[in-house]
């Protein structure tokens, strides 16, 4: 099958600089994939590429194989898309977004749509302006869902929610997604939020992608390892130091683990995917993948 | 019917998690053969988590023989999953490890002490503690 998506030496530069630089990355289809970078790091950027709404400075990106900007008809249909902003006309009533959805929407599934904002006792009557954040969410939650995406991006879904409408957002997202397995990418820089729901992560920094992968995996290969100080450059094997603190006695360091054993006198603990995040973050220069071509551009 | 809960800070895997809680659910006879586990999509929504992590945990108890899934009906408590403890047993066993308890404290042992005791004991029974 084809990945939800696919791309390759994927750039984008606006007048003020390049937002992705040569980005090679796949999702797999059916999973959840958290899209995790500090503000700027071209999250958004990405997504827009995704639907078309931007083109491609240099590379490509494909949606289930089709490319967004030159076959629009083929991949617009199956993609779901709500951005950071939620950009709902105030002024219409629940109802009144909802018929917008059908006329524009070949594949519009109406009874899906109101079944999920019933069930939330959202009123259909009611003008979107004087709904709650966390209904308006839920509002574009289902009018993107409404379309029968096959893959839903959104952009910072989370960001001004309660935790109890983030509860209520994401249980209704994953409940979605284990009765239609469709594929859902979601951008945010809480990473603990992600942790429960995601099963895919990517990590954008500085406009370079430098982690992709299964969270499982990412777990599994990553320690913590606590040693009596040492410089991390001597460390024996094949292990990738990502992050690296010391006091006087002390060194610890969370490594990508190689096919080596670790010295048998060091202590190794499991991370978190917030420690992995973090570590990664404060080190634009450690990836898991191979390193970048040499610039093209500049 | 099992409800599942999470810890988030105790550092285990989400699927091990609701794998341990099924174990303890038929070790405790809160839980019989034939019993109907919730589907995916009930504990994916109460627990806002990911469907695989649930798929994972049902296969690993499916492959640990104390579930079996029914395509298209759901999951079920196996037959012939070992008996809880009897109560009179189970009433015994708590009495021995109450009176430890107590000597373990009053010789100063904290929680992680008393654990980190019982875990050793285990290990070195090997052969004999599944």
């Amino acid at each position: 099958m084809n990945a939800a998506i696919d791309a390759h030496g994927l750039s984008k530069r606006y007048r003020a600089g390049w937002a992705l630089r040569d980005c090679s990355l796949r999702v797999p289809s059916g999973r959840i994939s958290g899209l995790v970078g500090p503000n700027g790091a071209g999250k958004t950027t990405l997504l827009r590429l995704a639907v078309g709404l931007l083109k491609p400075t240099a590379g490509e990106i494909s949606v289930f194989g089709w490319s967004p900007t030159d076959q629009p008809n083929l991949v617009l249909a199956r993609v779901g898309f709500v951005p950071q902003d939620r950009p709902l006309y105030r002024h219409f009533t629940v109802d009144d977004i909802l018929q917008l959805g059908r006329h524009l929407n070949p594949r519009w599934d109406q009874a899906l749509a109101v079944a999920r904002l019933t069930r939330l006792a959202i009123p259909l009557n009611r003008k979107l302006a004087h709904l709650s954040g966390g209904q308006q969410a839920q509002v574009s939650l289902a009018l993107a869902l409404g379309k029968r995406p096959d893959l839903l991006l959104l952009d910072e879904p989370l960001s001004n929610l309660d935790p109890l409408a983030r509860r209520e957002f994401m249980s209704g997202l994953v409940e979605v997604v284990a009765a239609e397995g469709l594929t859902v990418i979601l951008s945010s820089h809480v990473v603990a939020e992600l942790e429960r729901v995601c099963d895919h992560l990517v990590i954008l920094n500085g406009g370079r992608v430098q982690v992709v992968g299964d969270i499982d995996e990412l777990l599994h290969l990553h320690k913590l390892l606590i040693a009596p100080r040492v410089d991390p450059k001597s460390i024996s094997g094949d292990a990738t130091v990502i992050r690296a603190t010391h006091t006087d006695r002390q060194s610890a360091m969370l490594v990508k683990v190689g096919s080596e054993p670790v010295r048998p006198d060091w202590e190794v603990h499991d991370v978190s995917l917030e420690d992995i995040v973090l570590a990664y973050l404060g080190n634009p220069a450690a990836a898991t993948l191979p390193a970048p071509a040499v610039e093209k551009a500049g | 019917m099992v409800n599942f809960y999470l810890d988030a800070r105790s550092g285990v895997p989400t699927y091990m998690q609701l794998v341990n809680q099924v174990r303890r659910a038929v070790r405790n006879g809160t839980v019989h053969a034939g019993d109907r586990l919730p589907t995916a999509r009930e504990v994916v929504a109460a627990l806002a988590i990911n469907p695989n992590t649930v798929l994972k945990a049902y296969t690993q108890l499916e492959s640990e023989g104390l579930v079996i899934s029914r395509p298209g009906l759901g999951t079920f408590i196996a037959q012939g999953i070992p008996a809880p403890l009897a109560p009179v047993l189970q009433r015994q066993l708590r009495r021995g490890l109450d009176s430890w308890i107590r000597s373990a404290a009053t010789a100063g042992l904290d929680r992680d002490g008393m654990l980190a005791l019982i875990n050793l004991a285990i290990d070195e029974q090997g052969a004999h503690v599944a």
